[in-house]
């Protein structure tokens, strides 16, 4: 890792996804929960216009770097630009002002449950604009028919699929017409057909409406399939990064653990614990 | 031993502390809180319809208990009244005895211990299940104050329901009364009306009755948000938040009621 700069953006850029056009930049960042180090000096740079993965084993860190990168939490130490925007320095009326240019993907969709899928979907526009009924209207519908709901706007959250809950929530991500979307492992516990739906949408979205995309999963497959480049997170570093082609060819344990799923290898299967047989033995402890 | 019980001391004492501070810690939490709920009230106040809402969720939806618990305890009161009362030939005075008993204490105490135990937890566990479910962390994704957004009118609603509550509370109380008196049990009507519209004031005893309603009304709602706004976002999180929003609005109101009412007799 390079060291701490003044200039957070002249420190060198991490291997794997070149390019000079970052809408966000990632230097030195370290974050601890109580004792245990979730980051250690990692550096990130995504590109814009893009789809970048964050890819890691479960508990690595990856929701918690989207809630860093958003400014829902603080670091120890580092630095995070948007746009040239330093997020750890922004006031919450700054943090606002930003992520009215962001759109965020919730694991669980994060619906309001006491609205319907039109008043979800029109909630930023409501409180953000002061737009006639007719243009919302307009505007909500677009959004819904682009994620193939447009039928379903009268629907209450808890009436929807997972698949269909994830994907309200995308067309409500998109309102707005971010700049840039964090997509917040968007596949898990979706059926194939959803799960593909998901997919191919992300890409279509980034593409035809010319966004960023930023996706955090540790589906390699899924993910594989649409991204730009790839980061994979383990132990609080980025530990590869590239194209999803780069990463399959990695020649790293930690990396071939990761992309081709098996269970023991750098990152253990067990949880650290006493010797088995001893434990078992132990007729006093638990 | 003596060694024993120096250690005992010195951790009852260390534990007293931890609690101390830990009280001391919550309640100025809650100062803040109490402190940023007001200063943002404006914006909700420009949005009443959020709002009327949530009059609607705490209080409308909160009528048929306040009503029935009202009349029972109206009716109880007569009950209790013309039994002792009867005893010095006292028993037309029944109505005088509810009203009061009614406006000035009963009604506020007994709408904000029920209002902590419908609408209170309602709104900590709905708060509570936003936080759980990310609903809050996607508003403030959405560049939306959770606070001003869902937190005022929730509170506000809470506060402008409480004193609406306890007067309905107070009306079915003395209905309950006059039903037990006059119908059950024989009082003379005109007795029970014309004592209670002579000794009952409407600036001392039914406004006393409401000041200490809409301070009710602030603790309890504050309470119940503060409580499901900073719970812990899981479901043993959610549950403990609404049984401490109950636990804490119930002391609060009962201590509360002393210190109003002090204050209100002016001291004495």
């Amino acid at each position: 890792m390079a060291p701490a700069g003044s200039d957070p953006s002249s420190r060198k850029s991490p291997a794997g996804c070149g390019g000079d056009d970052n809408i966000i930049v990632i230097r030195n960042l370290s974050y601890s929960l109580g004792q245990t180090t979730i980051f250690n000096h990692l550096d990130i740079d995504i590109r814009r216009g893009g789809v970048t993965a964050i890819m890691g084993p479960s508990g690595t860190g990856k929701t918690t770097l989207l809630r860093l990168v958003t400014g829902q939490e603080l670091p120890d130490q580092g630095s995070i630009l948007f746009d040239g925007g330093e997020i750890t320095k922004m006031s919450r009326r700054e943090l606002f002002r930003m992520r009215k240019r962001v759109g965020m993907l919730f694991q669980n969709g994060a619906l309001l449950t006491d609205l319907n899928v039109y008043e979800n979907v029109a909630f930023p526009l409501r409180e953000h604009t002061k737009l006639p009924e007719r243009l919302i209207r307009h505007i909500v519908l677009t959004k819904l028919h682009a994620v193939g709901l447009r039928g379903a706007w009268q629907l209450m959250p808890s009436q929807l699929s997972g698949g269909m809950a994830r994907r309200v929530a995308l067309a409500r991500a998109i309102v707005m017409d971010p700049e840039i979307i964090y997509y917040d492992e968007p596949f898990v516990g979706l059926d194939p057909i959803s799960m593909g739906v998901v997919v191919r949408l992300i890409r279509r979205m980034n593409d035809a409406l010319g966004l960023t995309s930023v996706v955090v999963t540790h589906d390699v497959e899924e993910v594989s399939s649409i991204a730009d480049c790839t980061f994979l997170l383990s132990a609080g570093r980025v530990v590869a990064s590239g194209t999803p082609e780069d990463l399959q060819d990695h020649h790293s344990a930690t990396v071939m653990q990761f992309m081709t799923g098996m269970a023991d290898g750098p990152v253990p299967f067990h949880y650290p614990a006493p010797d088995y047989g001893a434990q078992l033995l132990d007729r006093g402890g638990k | 031993m003596k060694n024993d019980s120096a250690r005992g001391l010195n951790r009852l004492a260390l534990e007293i502390g931890y609690s101390l501070r830990g009280f001391l810690q919550t309640f100025g939490a809650g100062q803040i809180f109490l402190l940023r709920l007001i200063i943002n009230s404006p914006y909700a106040l420009a949005r009443p319809r959020l709002i009327i809402k949530q009059v609607y969720v705490t209080g409308v939806q909160s009528l048929v208990v306040i009503m029935l618990a009202g009349l029972f305890v109206g009716m109880v009161l007569a009950l209790q009244g013309y039994l002792t009362l009867s005893k010095f030939g006292a028993e037309d005075t029944i109505g005088m005895v509810a009203a009061l008993g009614l406006t000035r204490e009963l009604g506020p105490v007994v709408t904000a211990l029920l209002f902590a135990g419908r609408a209170g937890t309602a709104l900590s566990s709905e708060i509570g299940l936003m936080r759980a479910t990310d609903q809050l962390s996607g508003m403030e994704m959405m560049a939306v104050d959770p606070i001003k957004r869902v937190v005022v009118p929730r509170f506000l609603g809470g506060v402008i329901a409480m004193p609406l509550l306890a007067v309905i509370f107070s009306a079915m109380g003395i209905f309950g009364a006059w039903l037990e008196g006059v119908i059950i049990l024989g009082v003379d009507e005109g007795a029970f009306w014309s004592q209670m519209q002579a000794q009952v004031e409407l600036g001392q005893d039914v406004m006393s009755g409401i000041i200490k309603s809409i301070f009710f009304g602030v603790a309890a709602s504050m309470l119940a948000v503060f409580e499901g706004y900073n719970c812990v976002p899981t479901a043993e999180g959610v549950g403990r938040a609404t049984t401490r929003a109950v636990v804490h609005t119930s002391l609060s109101v009962l201590v509360l009621n002393f210190m109003l009412t002090a204050w209100l007799l002016g001291g004495t």
